[in-house]
């Protein structure tokens, strides 16, 4: 490499709007912190293991987070952080969560491990579900319907499992997610429905079905609607980890199912053929199909693999936590895995740092209801889709999908 | 002579459009039956076959008894295609445009509010709080529609993304809002907010029946009526409507023709959210006369289903609505009658919705002939 300067790559309109968005917002928090979260006075205690709590004092806390935000805005506004922007973000927005709970538990204590525990553990279903979109995306197949899938896999994982065991029952949610994704594939490809509206029909489908039968069958019958649940298996070693041992390896399987699945969907993706062909044939089928790609073999098969993962999602409600199926459990969780998938950039590895965001925010949740905070409950509840509002109107803006989802294969065009 | 030939094509093309949406309902209820049939635990354990196939019968029975069989069942079918036809409106709007309008849901929330608070707040003469909070709840409405319509048009964020986000959004919203001193009822912790005064309610429909107090429709329904001629005429003859439909077909020849395509977006969601705010209005005003958590119930959902089975258009959009509100209903009366669960009927009308989306699939089962048979709505992807 010769030693010529690197120029500043030129950066489109939108970008240069984008990345002021971003310089915005950092501004926009570090006021947050210096005129609302320093106002309460008070010790925050985070207990992070039994013998030990971090005590943050909650008011220069703050003072000292408007500062470091508001002087990361003005370096990104002045001439922005390049590729660190994302690492930047990630740190600035973690400091800030840091800084809202210190402002939340200021005069009280609460236990933080537990929380980024039931961070992970809440992630499971959504990570899945946006792995689903992502498989069935990448190959050009618009897959809305992840909600009836993991609702299906959710009713049979109960069923299943109460009649067999929880190992079956996880064999049967995905077998349901199969069937479910069968019923698109066959709608989208083969019929060449739109496949919005198949995968929205697809949703009400389940929702209807898992209702009608969990009213009509379970509630006569509870002896099918029993599941003993996964309990947390702790792995050796690594568990013992302060913190991160129990936040990551003190979990049920299907926490290190899921992460597993991102692992190895990524791998999958960038680093084998079927990837490469699966985004060929997202982008451009034509000439996949032109170089002797059977498109249409691919998207079936893609999809169909998508079901199996979200049933698997599904399986998380009874057999990961309740042990039990009720009507509408997911309850929209699988929207909010489509949104991971828009948000995450149809990658895994964005999908997953969504889905933990947004387990993140259930977890908060649930902890803000013990604390007296004086903001209703219901903002706390808004929170999540808020944040996903702005992110993906302020710094997602036009992301790139897979160009040719959305658009059945016509081998003769 | 070519003129009456292809008048004539169009004529066949539009019973076909017809036969095609019968045999999809047929189809979804041979459907729905056999689903009876196999939950029926208790009776196939038995090996009672025929008790489970008299179910069906008494099921489908009350369906219709329940849909149009007395005064009172019509006045229920009305009562339940009322807000179904004003979002029906919302959603086809939308899809004109080629925007996927999922928020339906909120923005009935939203119009709901607004039209309950003028509903509570005056209590003036009928005549004036009436149109007046019908208004409101249709400006509500539009102002919470026009948001993901101004952030399509100026950061491209996908609608079908924002549109859930503000669904949620309102949910919790409405539920904070019902436990303020402005909404909340006096007398109550839950969330409940006060009761419209009795001078603005809806006027019920068959109110010149003395001693019918059960008859529960109201004039929401001729509201709905005027939101699709409404429709009709702004596709029909206004030059925004033409612009709409060209931007639907190809939004890359609409731009190349000068249209404007932000202000298209803005505009649709905002009619869009217009219509769907009325149907809160009507529910508040009319149906409840006050507002709980969820009187938006799945409305939203249904209305994306009963325009695509009405294929956008104005006469579509009713018949579906109509439909699906005589299958509500029905279903009312099915649960009780039958003790077959009214999630049977969000069952068939998804069966509905995929067969009327797949005519080639109908067409297969039932070796119907006539080759033409126009699809349904489609989108293009994520893209746009």
């Amino acid at each position: 490499m010769s030693t010529t300067e690197i120029a500043t790559p030129l950066m489109s309109l939108e970008q240069k709007k984008r990345s002021r968005n971003v310089g915005l917002s950092l501004i926009f928090l570090a006021l947050v912190s210096a005129f609302f979260l320093s106002a309460r006075p008070g010790d925050a205690g985070f207990k992070l293991v039994e013998s030990f709590t971090l005590v943050l004092p909650a008011q220069p806390f703050a003072q000292a987070l408007a500062v470091v935000l508001g002087a990361l805005g003005a370096v990104q506004l002045y001439r922005g952080f390049g590729k660190w922007t994302n690492v930047m973000l990630a740190f600035a927005t973690a400091m800030f969560v840091v800084g809202f709970l210190a402002w939340a538990t200021s005069g009280g204590s609460f236990n933080l491990t537990g929380m980024l525990q039931d961070t992970v553990t809440r992630s499971v279903p959504i990570t899945l579900g946006a792995i689903a979109g992502i498989l069935c995306e990448r190959s050009g197949i618009i897959n809305i319907a992840i909600e009836g899938q993991l609702l299906g896999g959710a009713f049979a994982g109960a069923v299943v499992g109460s009649l067999y065991g929880p190992w079956f029952g996880v064999l049967g949610a995905m077998a349901m997610g199969v069937g479910l994704s069968a019923l698109l594939a066959v709608f989208a490809i083969r019929f060449r429905v739109d496949q919005v509206i198949v995968g929205f029909a697809i949703n009400f489908f389940s929702l209807g079905l898992t209702s009608f039968l969990s009213q009509r069958v379970l509630t006569p019958h509870p002896e099918y609607n029993i599941v003993k649940p996964f309990t947390p298996y702790a792995v050796p070693l690594l568990s013992d980890i302060p913190v991160i041992g129990v936040a990551l390896f003190t979990q049920t399987y299907f926490v290190y199912i899921s992460l597993f699945a991102v692992v190895i969907t990524t791998w999958f993706m960038y680093r084998t053929r079927w990837g490469l062909r699966t985004r060929a044939v997202g982008e451009y089928p034509q000439a996949a199909g032109t170089l002797g790609v059977d498109v249409l073999k691919l998207r079936y098969r893609n999809v169909w693999i998508a079901g199996a993962v979200a049933g698997l999602g599904g399986a998380w409600w009874p057999i990961g936590t309740v042990g039990r199926f009720d009507q509408n459990i997911t309850s929209g969780r699988g929207f909010i895995a489509l949104a991971a998938v828009i948000f995450g950039r149809w990658h895994p590895v964005g999908a997953l740092t969504a889905a933990l965001v947004f387990g993140l925010a259930e977890a908060i949740q649930l902890k803000m209801s013990n604390l007296d905070t004086g903001i209703p409950s219901e903002f706390l509840l808004m929170a999540p889709y808020i944040v996903t509002l702005v992110v993906v109107a302020g710094f997602v803006g036009r992301s790139r999908a897979p160009k040719a989802a959305g658009q059945a294969y016509d081998a003769s065009k | 002579m070519k003129r009456v030939f292809n008048a004539l094509g169009e004529r066949l093309n539009r019973i076909s459009s017809l036969k095609l949406t019968l045999l999809a309902v047929l189809t979804a209820l041979i459907i729905g039956a056999l689903i009876i049939v196999a939950s029926d635990v208790d009776n196939l354990q038995n090996g009672d076959i025929l008790g489970a196939l008299s179910t069906v019968g008494s099921a489908y029975w009350a369906l219709v008894v329940g849909s149009f069989g007395s005064l009172r069942a019509i006045s229920n079918t009305i009562n339940s295609s009322t807000p179904l036809i004003l979002c029906g409106v919302s959603v086809a709007i939308a899809f004109k445009a080629g925007l996927f309008n999922i928020g339906a849901t909120g923005q009935m929330l939203a119009g709901g509010m607004t039209a309950l608070w003028v509903g509570f707040a005056m209590d003036g003469p009928g005549i004036i709080q009436v149109p007046l909070a019908i208004i409101a709840g249709a400006v509500g409405g539009a102002v919470f529609g026009a948001i993901p319509g101004v952030l399509k048009a100026r950061t491209g964020a996908h609608e079908v993304i924002t549109t859930i986000m503000l669904n949620n959004i309102m949910a919790f919203l409405i539920l904070w809002l019902l436990k303020t001193d402005l909404f909340q009822r006096e007398d109550r912790t839950d969330p409940i907010s006060k009761l419209v005064s009795t001078q603005g309610r809806l006027p019920r429909l068959f109110g010149f029946l003395d001693g019918r107090a059960d008859l529960i429709a109201h004039i929401g329904f001729i509201v709905a009526i005027g939101a699709v001629l409404a429709y009709w005429w702004f596709l029909k003859y206004s030059s925004t409507g033409f612009e709409f439909r060209a931007y639907g077909l190809n939004a890359d020849a609409a731009t190349y023709a000068g249209m404007h395509v932000k202000r298209l977006t803005v505009l649709s969601m905002t009619f869009a959210g217009g219509f769907a705010g009325l149907a809160g209005a009507a529910e508040v005003l009319g149906t409840y006369g006050y507002a709980s958590q969820n009187f938006a119930g799945n409305i939203g959902f249904d209305a994306i289903a009963i325009a695509l089975l009405g294929q956008s258009t104005p006469l579509g959009t009713l018949i579906a609505a109509i439909l699906f509100g005589a299958l509500q209903a029905g279903g009312r009366q099915m649960q009780t009658n039958s003790d077959v669960p009214i999630d049977l009927i969000i069952v068939l009308r998804a069966l509905i919705v995929m067969f009327i989306a797949a005519p080639l699939l109908v067409k297969t089962i039932w070796r119907t002939k006539n080759a033409s048979i126009t699809v349904g709505q489609s989108f293009r992807g994520w893209g746009s």
